[in-house]
């Protein structure tokens, strides 16, 4: 059997995933011994000019981590796409948008503010308050950016998927088995994602009751106990809705489920999902109460439903305020 | 393989096609919507010739799946399931849009009705293509049913059913049984003594050994559905024992506490603390006032318990919780009166003898406080003119639209009472005059012969403010004669408010419990106003008598033999379909969160310890959904409302809508 070829690439993310590739230990030196890797800009130096000379399908397998915010990210996965046999969405922010994704509740405009202008945020000295452009003549010629899109977009709103892969990161050992159905040519239907179709609490050892929830509390402002079921106890647990395959990690060191491995097949929008199941277990009829107890208890609503999937979600983005310029994608190529 | 779908658009006559264009929606249909193998439309689908077009297009055709666009599914959706069945599709591929009640009847505009009906069919269509076939399933009949409701209407149900020899468990609020009707002297048109005709009917189910009744009780609770309801009955403490006391009524006579009476006697009479609202009331048991009583009050006297020679009363009973199965159940919960106060320029409990139709009823009442002599509230005077007010509470836009119904008739059957009994003069202030059953136009030319008045108008002022010598002393009512169209003022002794017939208090909260709706003004919805009136959307569940809406006492009874006609037949059969549109788990999704365990109304949900899952019970979910949107992975679908029937219904109603990235996204 001849060696198969491995890309593995990087876009809005925090590398992460990247390192995640790595904790799969000695086996790494088995995944060196059956692919060549071609591209893994992260590991090792590779050129775009050279993955673009390569026959278009060349590349067996792509894993790609992270969304999708500038041009250039567009034109890598456009590119990826079409010299991959098989393109893996990688993690998180490749297949839901996770953290970056949060930030499509502002525009363009307000995230260059939060980081350009001198605030609060960043402590950055920007007196002539300059901002990132495209295209910036210079007396040596022009230098180019990538654009920046006002929405960040996950890798399928981009480009065709065949698999992903859930987890902020993806989990050693659910790689090692991705890796490995890969090699050995058993893979589920195009489209999937590779896990079980089961949730958190499948997995979860805590001892659940049927739930009623009269106050929400948040981590730090309680010692949860040790047996019984988070959510029971008043914190918000995402474990109800999340996709099992991480033998419930965080519940097993007394910490709430926060939701990275996305939501079950056949669940349009996980968000919305675990709210409808919250609501359901609020144990009042009084809508006072339930006003108090979700805004005593859950500040943040976005961050806590939609923490890893807004860009994957049915809202996507928040609604953009009237007057602001919509930025046209232009093709990923000419930007560059 | 691409499903082949029928679509058929009913003109329902000109109902439809009065302000659709049919024919436009079906040859658009055919052209426009994928996987269209038949369009038509027709005059009327629900006709049989209509139904054979669909029989015959499955057999011909070979349709998989079926769309019929006309009225709601409410009246005719079992019609095309059977036909479908009948052709050998299954029922549940056919799907109806409603565009009769949803776009015809309220809309004018031809051209958007036309849009709108395209993109219902659109929807249905898309959404008929992912429907499943599914197999409905039986449960048994509990032969046991539930009467909530003591008047006449639920008696008369409560006896049908318990002579056709089905345990019947009849729940009243009151102490005795008999409702409205037990309160009045005489029925019309045909002055019969009330009591004469519904004392029998009260001892009768008191005594029938196939009715358990339970009086000064309340319904607390139900679960369950058609079939096999789970009831709670609550049955309050009456401090006196049910099964020793024999209704002697010895501690009545004895207790030395003596309270105005402002429910039988409707204020105009005096009861005991302990006692039974009327001489015939069934059962004889009574019940103590605990508000009322000297013992309850200070904790001295106890003349009742002293008296007792079977030793009934027991001051320490508490309320009791009574848990029962049944089949069915009828609400017959009748009405309140209208509060006369209300309508402050009437008078009512600010000038004397203003009286409410309730209080003039025992007024006249042989066996009511005056012994039925028709006296002024100083217990002696015979009044020389009496007023009668209709539509007092009814017919005004102030407060209830509708017409009460029985007032015109009471109005003259008191009008009757006042000549034969005294020598006054009777007034009688109508808006319109509605004697319209049997007998009863007969019975108000009687009264123009007997030398009733009859004035058209409606009262402005019933005052005793007196302008002329003659008014002294005297209640002047202020109308206008719309026949004559004169403003004018007649002095009376005594006046009438014919009160209107109201909504129980607490009917809102009675049909929640038992899964129905009511109508704006608050009478619980029939199945359907004309053909099917003693039914309810939830299957099981029916309305008899006036909670339905005002009603004579022949109406009345006629829905309540009506009802357990109904029961009595679903017994028989002793099956009932059930839809299978249900909720089930998916046990491999399941994790067993628990999210959906007390969320079913319906207590169908339940979990397995072993297995570590959620489990529907089929039998008892109603499939309303509850649990699927609850569900936080998915795991609980709710057959035939399923994600990507919905999705695909969405996405047929916005067929002509721009993809909602372009809109945002600048083109991509």
């Amino acid at each position: 059997m001849s060696k198969g070829k491995l890309a593995i690439y990087w876009a809005a993310s925090c590398g992460g995933c990247e390192i995640a590739v790595l904790a799969i230990d000695e086996k790494i030196l088995k995944v060196a011994e059956l692919f060549d890797i071609v591209f893994w800009p992260c590991a090792a130096d590779g050129k775009v000019r050279d993955v673009e000379k390569l026959p278009d399908g060349s590349i067996d397998v792509c894993l790609f981590n992270g969304g999708i915010r500038t041009s250039e990210q567009e034109y890598m996965a456009q590119l990826l796409r079409r010299k991959s046999k098989v393109l893996v969405s990688f993690g998180s922010c490749a297949s839901e948008g996770c953290i970056p994704g949060l930030s499509n509740v502002n525009t363009k405009r307000e995230i260059f503010d939060a980081v350009y202008k001198q605030g609060e945020m960043t402590h950055c000295e920007n007196p002539q308050d300059l901002r990132p452009q495209p295209h910036t003549k210079v007396p040596e010629g022009t230098l180019y950016l990538p654009v920046f899109y006002d929405t960040l977009r996950t890798l399928d709103q981009t480009v065709e998927v065949d698999y992903s892969l859930p987890g902020c990161p993806p989990e050693a050992e659910n790689i090692w088995a991705a890796l490995t159905a890969i090699i050995e040519n058993k893979l589920p239907p195009k489209g999937a994602v590779i896990g079980r179709n089961t949730t958190v609490c499948d997995e979860c050892p805590r001892k659940r009751n049927e739930k009623k929830i009269k106050k929400f509390y948040r981590t730090w402002q309680i010692q949860p106990d040790e047996e019984t079921c988070l959510l029971e106890q008043g914190l918000v647990c995402c474990g109800v809705a999340t996709r099992a395959g991480c033998k419930a990690l965080c519940p097993q060191v007394n910490s709430p489920c926060i939701g990275c491995h996305g939501a079950n097949d056949g669940v349009a929008d996980f968000g919305a999902r675990l709210m409808s199941a919250l609501a359901s277990v609020i144990d009042s009829n009084d809508p006072e109460e339930i006003d108090r107890i979700i805004h005593e208890g859950i500040p943040d609503p976005v961050g806590t439903f939609y923490r890893f999937s807004l860009a994957r979600s049915l809202l996507r983005r928040s609604k953009k305020p009237n007057g602001v310029e919509v930025e046209v994608h232009r093709p990923a190529a000419a930007a560059r | 393989m691409a499903e082949k779908v029928g679509i058929y658009v009913c003109h329902c006559g000109s109902n439809i096609a009065g302000t659709v264009d049919c024919e436009e929606v079906a040859r658009w249909a055919g052209q426009n919507i994928r996987d269209v193998a038949v369009a038509r439309d027709y005059k009327f689908m629900c006709s049989s010739l209509g139904q054979q077009l669909i029989e015959d297009d499955i057999k011909k055709e070979g349709l998989t799946r079926v769309v019929v666009a006309a009225c709601s599914p409410h009246l005719h959706e079992k019609t095309f399931r059977r036909a479908c069945q009948n052709a050998g599709l299954n029922p549940y591929l056919c799907h109806m849009t409603n565009v009769r009640e949803h776009v015809s009847w309220v809309n004018n505009d031809k051209k958007a009705g036309t849009e709108k009906v395209k993109s219902l069919v659109s929807a249905a269509a898309e959404r008929v293509k992912h429907q499943q076939p599914l197999e409905p399933f039986f449960v048994k009949v509990n032969p046991a049913t539930l009467v909530i409701g003591g008047g006449i209407a639920g008696l008369q149900a409560t006896l049908e059913l318990a002579d056709a020899g089905y345990p019947v468990y009849l729940v009243e609020r009151e102490p005795s049984i008999g409702g409205h009707m037990a309160q009045f002297d005489k029925t019309f048109p045909t002055l019969d003594c009330s009591a004469c005709i519904l004392t029998p009917k009260m001892s009768e189910v008191g005594q029938h050994e196939n009715v358990t009744m339970f009086t000064y009780s309340e319904l607390e609770e139900v679960s369950g559905s058609v079939g096999s309801f789970k009831v709670k009955i609550r049955k309050r403490a009456r401090y006196v024992d049910y099964d020793k006391c024999t209704g002697c009524g010895i501690c009545v006579e004895k207790c030395p506490r003596k309270v105005v009476d402002d429910d039988f006697e409707a204020g105009l009479g005096y009861r005991k603390a302990i006692y039974t609202p009327f001489p015939q009331a069934v059962p004889r048991v009574p019940v103590i006032d605990t508000a009322n009583c000297t013992y309850f009050q200070s904790g001295k006297c106890k003349v009742c318990s002293k008296v007792c020679p079977t030793d009934a009363v027991r001051y320490d009973q508490q309320d009791e919780i009574v848990e029962l199965e049944v089949g069915n159940i009828v609400l017959a919960t009748g009405w309140k009166l209208f509060d006369c106060k209300r309508l402050p320029n009437y008078g009512f409990g600010r000038l004397a003898n203003v009286y409410t139709n309730l209080e003039f009823e025992r007024l006249c009442n042989a066996a009511g406080p005056t012994n039925g002599k028709i006296v002024l509230r100083d217990g002696k005077t015979e009044p020389q003119r009496v007023a009668i007010i209709h539509c007092v509470g009814s017919r005004d836009s102030r407060y209830n639209s509708f017409c009460s119904a029985v007032c015109c008739m009471a109005a003259m059957k008191f009008g009757h009472l006042v000549l034969e009994k005294t020598n006054a003069e009777v007034y009688s202030f109508y808006i319109d005059m509605r004697p319209n059953q049997k007998d009863y136009e007969e019975f108000y030319q009687r009264l123009l012969e007997e030398g009733m008045h009859f004035v058209r108008g409606r009262v402005a002022e019933v005052t005793d403010a007196a302008r002329r010598p003659e008014e002294q002393g005297k209640l002047i009512v202020q109308y206008e004669d719309t026949l004559l169209g004169e403003q004018k003022r007649l002095p009376v002794d005594m006046v009438i408010l014919m009160g209107a017939m109201e909504p129980q208090a607490d009917a809102k909260e009675m049909g929640l419990k038992c899964g129905i709706s009511c109508s704006m003004a608050g009478w619980f919805t029939e199945r359907h106003p004309k053909l099917d009136p003693v039914a309810t959307m939830t299957d099981g569940v029916f309305v008899a008598g006036v909670c339905q809406g005002p009603k004579d006492i022949p109406a009345a009874v006629a829905q309540g033999a009506a009802a357990a006609a109904r029961i009595s037949g679903m017994i028989t059969n002793g099956k009932v379909m059930i839809e299978p549109i249900v909720a089930s788990i998916d046990e491999e999704s399941c994790s067993g969160c628990r999210v959906c365990n007390n969320m079913c109304p319906y207590n169908a949900i339940e979990f397995d310890e072993t297995k570590n899952v959620s489990r529907v019970i089929t039998a008892m979910c109603k499939g309303c959904g509850t649990c699927v949107a609850a569900c936080p992975c998915d795991a609980i679908s709710g057959a035939h409302f399923k994600n990507e029937q919905i999705y695909a219904e969405i996405e047929g109603i916005l067929w002509d809508a721009q993809p909602a990235a372009a809109a945002t996204e600048g083109g991509r």
